[in-house]
């Protein structure tokens, strides 16, 4: 079903694009900078669960706020390879769709890693200090959250047939995503009628489960926060192969 | 060996019926032309044969496999030089090649040894190494059939792979398929707008018009369908009396000339202009191609007269939109 010589031939493709697309590599590691600094900022001293500082308490959120929007945004860019009709040599190979879709999803998660790492690195140096062991964790639980937000915007991005859809996907898809998930403030902070859309939310798990390694307490247990990943990156790659496997020429 | 084969086949893009109900069958090793005007489908039923769109009615299959549920065996028959641009603007002509010899599950040596040749085949040695984005309309052009040529498939499709090459360039590849044909190999389908290349190049042709073939042979039958000789007369023509010799196929008249297809002009031309009371000029020659195009379509082949302009202006206006 998977031929690796694809899937890395696709990876290398993303790679080879992203790196030579300078604008996008630099605003992909500016803006999450930004929001560090000017949210964290914001706010006076109070206490939050593990922590008083708040800079500290948002790190994780914007952690996964950059990865959602580097790989969601890398998965809607395929409506630009339809349009380019790039896509159709690759649909015509003769690999699964599957080995495409693993590709492109992989292509993405090393966008959204590597914007990942700088941003953790600057988080330790001046924010919060961890020790290797727990970078390796969190390095870990971003690899799988990203893997599921790539595998999203791809799922969006192939089921779409134009550009006007990508704003709506913005507003009503991954702002919602990323507010609902308490990645600057407590869930439990939030009034009650929301507290369901946070449940539901797989990114609650995703901030939960990277503040419970960076502070030592989470909203969940941990184990819940894992199962909910796990099968947020299940759901979205089924969909993803699905999506692909139907996938016709845009022209 | 039929390998290629179309059983009703239909797609349609809301109200518009690209492909009609469409019967063909291709056989192993010949080099089969598609002809026929902009939009009558030829692009569209090369996509469903490919896999890359799915018919709306009716099946297919190719190399015994159906396009439908036996996509990736069809995908593994066949390679593609598309009619649209699609080689990747911000890779190298290199990486392009070499993304695809990946693909198709070339080992690293081969994939050298091929995209050398495959370079040097379209004249690209020099800018192999220089992204897309800078190549010309032609250039970009070349390297979509470098990459298309370059794994030997058992079918190839070239959907009017020679449309806006400068002569040299198309007696390139001209010469390429020549050779490919010759080792009966590889199956071609072939859309072009020019005639004389349909004419030297393939052993059958299908004229295509509004998603249906309304013509089918090898060139020669086809002209012989048609008549074999065309005579143009400036004079003073008695119509009736020209139409009622058998070997007058058709009569049409052009201002102040007549034009008739007739067969055997060497055998018929005397009795032809003995029915004329008048001449100022007398024209013959052979019925062409582009004869028998007309008098199947009742149009000229343009290739510029693409509803959304041309290949190129297409490259630049793709080109211009990404992000
Ligand atoms: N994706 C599409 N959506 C809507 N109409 C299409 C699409 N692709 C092709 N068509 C229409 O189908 C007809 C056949 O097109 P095509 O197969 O490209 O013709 P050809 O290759 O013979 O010029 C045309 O009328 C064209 O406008
Ligand atoms: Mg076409």
């Amino acid at each position: 079903m998977l031929e690796l010589n694809a899937v890395y031939a696709i990876w290398l493709r993303e790679i080879k694009v992203y790196l030579r697309e300078k604008e996008r590599v630099i605003s992909s590691i500016v803006s999450p900078i930004l929001w560090l600094f000017v949210f964290g900022s914001g706010i006076g001293e109070t206490t939050y669960p593990g922590t008083s500082n708040y800079q500290a308490f948002i790190l994780p959120g914007i952690l996964v706020m950059s990865v959602l929007f580097v790989s969601v945004f890398y998965g809607l860019y395929i409506i630009w390879d339809r349009r380019l009709d790039f896509l159709k040599e690759v649909l015509v190979a003769p690999v699964s769709r599957a080995s495409i879709f693993l590709g492109k999803v992989l292509g993405g998660v090393s966008d959204a890693m590597l914007q990942a790492v700088i941003l953790l690195v600057i988080g330790t140096l001046l924010i919060i200090p961890l020790e290797p062991i727990r970078i390796l964790y969190i390095l870990l639980i971003l690899t799988l959250i990203s893997f599921s937000t790539a595998s999203m915007g791809l799922v969006l991005g192939a089921n779409m047939r134009s550009q006007e859809g990508f704003i709506l996907i913005i507003n009503f898809v991954m702002w919602p995503m990323f507010f609902f998930s308490g990645a600057l403030f407590p869930i439990s902070n939030l009034p009650e009628v929301i507290r369901p859309i946070s449940t539901v939310d797989p990114l609650t798990y995703a901030v939960d489960a990277l503040r419970t390694i960076f502070f030592g307490t989470g909203a969940f247990p941990f184990y819940i926060d894992i199962v909910v990943l796990l099968a947020f990156a299940a759901v979205t790659a089924i969909l993803g192969v699905i999506s692909f496997g139907n996938l016709q020429q845009a022209k | 060996m039929v390998i290629i084969q179309t059983k009703k086949i239909t797609k349609k893009f809301g109200n518009i019926t690209a492909v009609n109900e469409l019967d063909l069958e291709i056989e192993e090793g010949e080099i089969f032309g598609l002809l026929g005007p902009n939009g009558a489908g030829k692009t569209t039923l090369i996509s469903m044969l490919c896999t890359l769109l799915k018919p709306t009615a009716g099946s297919a299959t190719v190399n015994s496999f159906d396009v439908f549920t036996q996509q990736l065996k069809v995908r593994k028959s066949i390679g593609i030089v598309f009619q649209e641009p699609s080689v990747d603007d911000l890779l190298s002509g290199r990486e392009n090649l070499e993304l695809h010899g990946m693909l198709y599950g070339m080992d690293a040596k081969e994939r050298e040894k091929k995209i050398d040749e495959m370079l040097k085949l379209v004249d690209l040695v020099d800018r192999a190494n220089d992204p897309v984005s800078t190549y010309s309309g032609g250039m970009r052009r070349r390297l979509e059939i470098a990459r298309g040529l370059m794994h030997k498939p058992k079918i190839l499709f070239l959907d009017e792979p020679t449309l806006g090459l400068d002569p040299a360039s198309r007696k390139n590849i001209w010469d390429y398929i020549k050779s490919l044909a010759k080792e009966k190999s590889t199956t071609m389908v072939l859309t072009t707008h020019y005639m004389e290349e349909a004419d030297m190049l393939c052993n059958r042709i299908g004229i295509i018009s509004s998603g249906k073939i309304i013509a089918l042979g090898t060139p020669a039958e086809l002209k012989r369908k048609v008549g074999e000789d065309i005579v143009r007369i400036k004079g003073t023509t008695d119509l009736e009396k020209l139409k009622r010799y058998k070997f007058v196929k058709k009569v049409e008249v052009d201002g102040e000339y007549t034009e008739l297809i007739l067969d055997n002009a060497a055998e018929n031309l005397q009795t032809l202009l003995a029915a004329c009371s008048k001449l100022d000029s007398v024209e013959v020659r052979a019925v062409t191609l582009n004869d028998v195009f007309l008098h199947y379509t009742g149009k000229e082949i343009h290739d510029e007269e693409e509803g959304e302009g041309s290949w190129f202006e297409r490259v630049m206006r793709v080109g211009g939109t990404r992000a």
